[in-house]
């Protein structure tokens, strides 16, 4: 501190300090005064919210009227375990683990880089340069892409000027990730995903290749293993609850997104746009609550796992 | 010798991971690049590639255009409020968690992150059918309401870290030395979290700003910028005039994010390391 605090004493015990004298004897009481707002906040608004989602769940819509019957039956689960909603929780999930895996062998280097080589003014930059994406607007993000994959835009002229527009035309002509254009195909989607949460993958697996003591690696050549080994044998095992924690948000923004699926790719739904699809249009809430609890169920088996793989530690 | 060839071998892998991470950077921020150059393209009845002209008109065009300078200041209004919320809320779960351990500490956390972690389609839902249940008109404040919740826990992490770094030691001297809570908290604990709080406050501001997912549930017939630039992305009107404005998010989302990094930067947790 520098500054000089100016603290005179009153004459006579304040309000203040008759009331801090109050709650320093009373430590529970401050604490309950400290957590009383944020608790109230998220436990009434947001908690109950939550649980009042998951309640309409075991509601349904009766079919005839299109109203909500509020009595507890299971048949609206029934109804998403059908195919037709299994079919989109199955390319949803898919989706999500491909996007993943994606984002771990792109996200790899660059966090291998900044961990191990990049320091001072290079790695401030590059700090910069992955966090600068992960906070800025979402929706222009996407929106670029829209620009770049559109029929006529930046990848359709590239593959013209090299004369290559029927390997493209192949690439699209791919069965199920292939179609009309780059902006309805799955591949296009792929990408934009890819692009959107890739730098929720660098940032914990750089924070768990940090924590890799250099004399770990010293230890390693010491004992005769070229640097290959030391790699796959030292690095990677370490920075793998890292990516663990990175591949949790990956995949779960993947799972829940509905923007994205919406704007690039084709008209088949995902679970997000099935969400939003039967809460608006369609009006059925109970199916829409139980839309929704797939990716709470997904996302606790998976953080389970990837609790014991001590990806929480890498976080 | 053998310590060169290694060094050989280390300096060969380096240049792949150099490589590596320069395309994976490229592939980061080249698409931001196209938003910029195509903010000043002569077309604007597709994304013609390469532009046939460039032009400033969409900037004055922009700028003319009421209905984007609304959804900016509400965007703005409901940002800042959120913000503000979410640094009160923040810092006293932060203040609470740090100072002292008690029953049920560890779900806080969790609480507070919950928002953030699930879905943003599962948070939009739950509010909204919440908001139904309990008649409250969509409005304004419902916007912010569903802001405030997922931005608390950027502003608890900032504070939380700092509140760890600062010794408790100090908070006592400071009373010994006859101030009483209030004067503590003003002189001591104040100046010490400050450039903590404006950082997490900042970083709030960039999210609900940007914020779209929840608000398609929790809005009226408000329409703040992100949910205009939604319809345009779905209903492309006047393309231009949405690259303008692209450019324009991501300066004022920037200048936020930034501010944050240079406050906390010479901190051992820096601002932003995790959203």
């Amino acid at each position: 501190m520098s500054e000089t605090l100016s603290i005179h004493t009153p004459p006579a015990a304040s309000y203040s300090r008759r009331i801090s004298a109050y709650l320093y004897g009373r430590p529970h009481l401050l604490l309950s005064i400290l957590l009383l707002p944020p608790l109230l906040w998220l436990g009434i608004i947001y908690v109950g919210s939550l649980i009042a989602l998951l309640a309409q769940s075991f509601f349904a819509i009766d079919e005839f009227s299109g109203i909500v019957v509020h009595e507890l039956t299971l048949d609206t689960y029934r109804q998403l375990f059908s195919f037709a909603n299994m079919d989109i929780i199955l390319r949803t999930a898919s989706m999500a683990a491909v996007v993943t895996l994606g984002a771990a062998l792109i996200g790899f280097p660059i966090a291998y880089y900044m961990a191990r080589y990049a320091s001072g003014k290079t790695k401030a930059f590059m700090y910069l340069a992955v966090m600068l994406p992960l906070w800025s607007s979402y929706l222009v993000r996407v929106y670029a892409w829209k620009l770049i994959l559109s029929k006529e835009g930046i990848i359709g002229w590239t593959f013209e000027q090299f004369g290559a527009t029927w390997l493209l035309q192949m690439i699209l002509d791919l069965p199920v990730i292939g179609g009309a254009s780059l902006s309805v195909s799955y591949i296009g989607m792929f990408l934009v995903f890819l692009y959107i949460w890739l730098p929720f993958m660098i940032l914990p697996i750089q924070a768990a290749l940090e924590r890799v003591p250099p004399s770990l690696l010293d230890a390693s050549s010491d004992l005769g293993a070229r640097p290959g080994m030391t790699f796959w044998k030292v690095i990677l095992p370490l920075a793998f609850p890292g990516i663990v924690a990175g591949s949790i948000f990956t995949f779960s923004l993947t799972l829940g997104d509905y923007i994205i699926p919406g704007i690039i790719g084709s008209s088949r739904l995902f679970i997000g746009q099935a969400v939003y699809m039967h809460q608006g249009v369609a009006g059925n809430i109970p199916l829409a609550a139980a839309f929704s609890v797939v990716p709470i169920v997904i996302m606790a088996i998976y953080l389970t796992i990837a609790k014991r793989m001590g990806a929480f530690n890498a976080l | 010798m053998r310590s060169n060839k290694k060094q050989g071998s280390r300096e060969a892998g380096a240049r792949w991971f150099k490589v590596g991470a320069a395309l994976g950077l490229l592939f980061l921020h080249i698409p931001m690049a196209f938003i910029i150059l195509y903010a000043f393209t002569t077309e604007d009845k597709s994304y013609e590639f390469p532009p046939p002209g460039l032009t400033l008109k969409w900037f004055s065009v922009a700028w003319q255009r009421e209905d984007i300078w609304a959804a900016m200041l509400l965007s703005v209004k409901i940002a800042a409020i959120s913000a503000g919320t979410a640094m009160i809320l923040g810092t006293l779960a932060a203040a609470a968690v740090s100072r002292s351990r008690f029953f049920g500490r560890e779900s806080i956390s969790l609480l507070l992150i919950l928002p953030i972690a699930l879905p943003g389609v599962v948070t939009g839902i739950a509010l909204r059918s919440a908001f139904n249940i309990v008649d409250i008109p969509f409005s304004f404040w419902t916007i912010v309401i569903g802001h405030a919740t997922f931005c608390v826990v950027v502003v608890y992490n900032n504070a939380l870290a700092r509140f760890r770094r600062t010794g408790a030691s100090q908070i006592e001297a400071s009373m010994d030395l006859g101030a009483d809570g209030f004067q503590t908290f003003r002189h001591v604990i104040l100046p010490n979290i400050a450039t903590a709080l404006l950082a997490g406050g900042m970083l709030a501001f960039a999210l609900s700003f940007d914020e779209v997912i929840v608000t398609t549930f929790t809005a009226g017939q408000q329409t703040t910028l992100p949910i205009w630039m939604l319809s345009e992305l779905i209903r492309p009107r006047q393309r231009p005039v949405t690259n303008v404005v692209a450019v324009v998010v991501i300066t004022v989302t920037f200048i936020p994010i930034l501010v944050a990094y240079y406050l906390t930067r010479n901190t051992d947790t820096v601002a932003g390391g995790g959203k």
